[in-house]
């Protein structure tokens, strides 16, 4: 083991935050509940996990007005 | 390609005029930068009379002939002794104002200190991730509990409810000697992150300057923005409007980014920022809306709510956990760029709505 040379550092492509979104790296577009498509239009984007955006599915931060008790604590998407 | 008509004309940037000075360090300053940047004293006889805001602007003047330089200076300037040797000692002076607030900082009240992590609710010892911790988990839940406990006033709140239309545009004008170059300061830094922060701030950072598209460079927006409001757009043009806190905002930024030293300050800084970022912009869209302003500028901050949600998160959890990872004694700097962040941005904000409460 200890003569394996250390791993290369990688981006994962999905970033679990605690208490607020799930990043995704790399994807072109999300599709929803509904079937609609929403294109990324930067390299890493945020998925709201606390339901309360007025940007879904994106994130716009609302998760950080909310009581401790109703942010997202888990480490799956909903 | 982006649409053409979406771009700025395609002029060499026009490089600003020579601020007016506030006072006898500034005068002796220009008055060099005009004739004689060689002749410049690294320790003029004025220094001993200059008040912090004849300081505060002189620093800031020093730090642009790094940047875009000034109309009538010759390029060159920017490493002239006596320039190298004004802009070291301002700067730390500076610094050691700043580290001497985050020391002697109030201690968060109960209610904070329950949203802080453990480690971070210890207010003076030297912090860092305790053995075992991840670092992008404690970068992250240790820069949340400093924006917690903030509770400096809000002008985006102001802005979103009740700023007139005349406050609005003064508030637009002071921010534009950061927005207008937001990012740059930050770009200094990449040569001096080891390779995961590194990798990890350049994601970023392209998207900040608009991932190949000109058109959607943050600081471009800002630039249309405000010229969608009538209010010159050239960088600099308002510098003589802004007051101390401003100009302690900006000169700080560039030392945090510029200096090696300072690299955990600064991504510390960007973290803070960011964190402090998603929320005020959607009121400001909000409040330049109701105030019928362009919708052009409204746009600037309707970016930054998407952007923002994004990097607010990249920059504690993944940049400064990074950083960590490979130089955890870096850690305390983290939280001392963060707070002053905070700090500054309290500054400003109080001075102002004190002044508009005031008239």
């Amino acid at each position: 083991m200890s003569a394996e040379p250390p791993p290369e550092p990688s981006a994962p492509h999905v970033v679990p935050c605690p208490g607020g979104p799930l990043l995704l790296r790399g994807v072109s577009s999300v599709r929803d509940a509904d079937g609609v498509e929403h294109p990324a239009r930067r390299p890493v984007v945020a998925l709201c996990r606390c339901r309360r955006t007025s940007e879904a599915p994106w994130c716009d931060g609302t998760h950080r007005l909310l009581a401790h008790a109703q942010a997202p604590t888990g480490h799956r998407a909903p | 390609m982006p649409p053409s008509s979406t771009l700025a004309p395609a002029a060499a940037p026009r490089p600003p005029r020579l601020p007016s000075p506030r006072g006898p360090l500034g005068e002796a300053v220009v008055t060099a930068l005009d004739a004689d940047p060689e002749g410049l004293s690294g320790s003029p006889e004025a220094l001993g009379r200059a008040t912090r805001e004849d300081r505060l602007l002189t620093l800031w003047t020093l730090q642009e002939l790094h940047r875009g330089g000034f109309a009538g200076v010759e390029d060159d300037a920017e490493d002239a002794p006596g320039v190298v040797a004004l802009r070291r000692r301002l700067e730390q002076e500076l610094e050691a104002r700043l580290r001497g607030r985050w020391l002697s900082r109030a201690e968060p009240t109960e209610s904070a200190q329950s949203a802080q992590s453990a480690q971070s609710a210890e207010p003076l010892g030297p912090a860092g991730p305790p053995p075992g911790a991840e670092p992008g988990t404690w970068a992250a839940e240790a820069i949340d509990g400093l924006v917690a406990a903030d509770d400096g006033p809000s002008l985006a709140r102001f802005v979103q409810r009740r700023a007139t239309r005349a406050q609005a545009l003064e508030l637009l004008r002071l921010r534009s000697l950061y927005h207008l170059q937001e990012s740059d300061p930050v770009a200094w830094l990449v040569p001096r992150l080891p390779v995961v922060a590194k990798a990890a701030l350049v994601e970023l950072q392209y998207d900040e300057y608009g991932a190949g598209d000109p058109a959607r460079l943050h600081h471009h927006l800002f630039a249309r923005g405000l010229e969608a409001c009538g209010v010159d757009a050239a960088y600099a043009a308002h510098v003589d409007e802004a007051p101390v806190e401003i100009l302690e905002q900006v000169t700080t930024v560039t030392m945090l980014g510029a200096r090696r030293r300072l690299r955990g300050a600064a991504l510390g800084h960007l973290a803070a920022f960011e964190a402090t970022s998603c929320v005020p912009s959607r009121r400001m869209a909000q409040g330049l809306r109701r105030l019928g302003l362009p919708e052009e500028i409204g746009d600037y901050y309707r970016e930054h709510v998407l952007a923002d949600a994004v990097h607010e998160q990249l920059a504690s959890r993944v940049i400064c956990g990074a950083l960590l990872e490979a130089e955890p004694q870096l850690a305390d700097d983290v939280l001392f760029g963060a707070w002053t962040c905070l700090d500054l941005e309290a500054r400003f904000a109080g001075r102002l709505l004190d002044r508009w409460a005031a008239s």
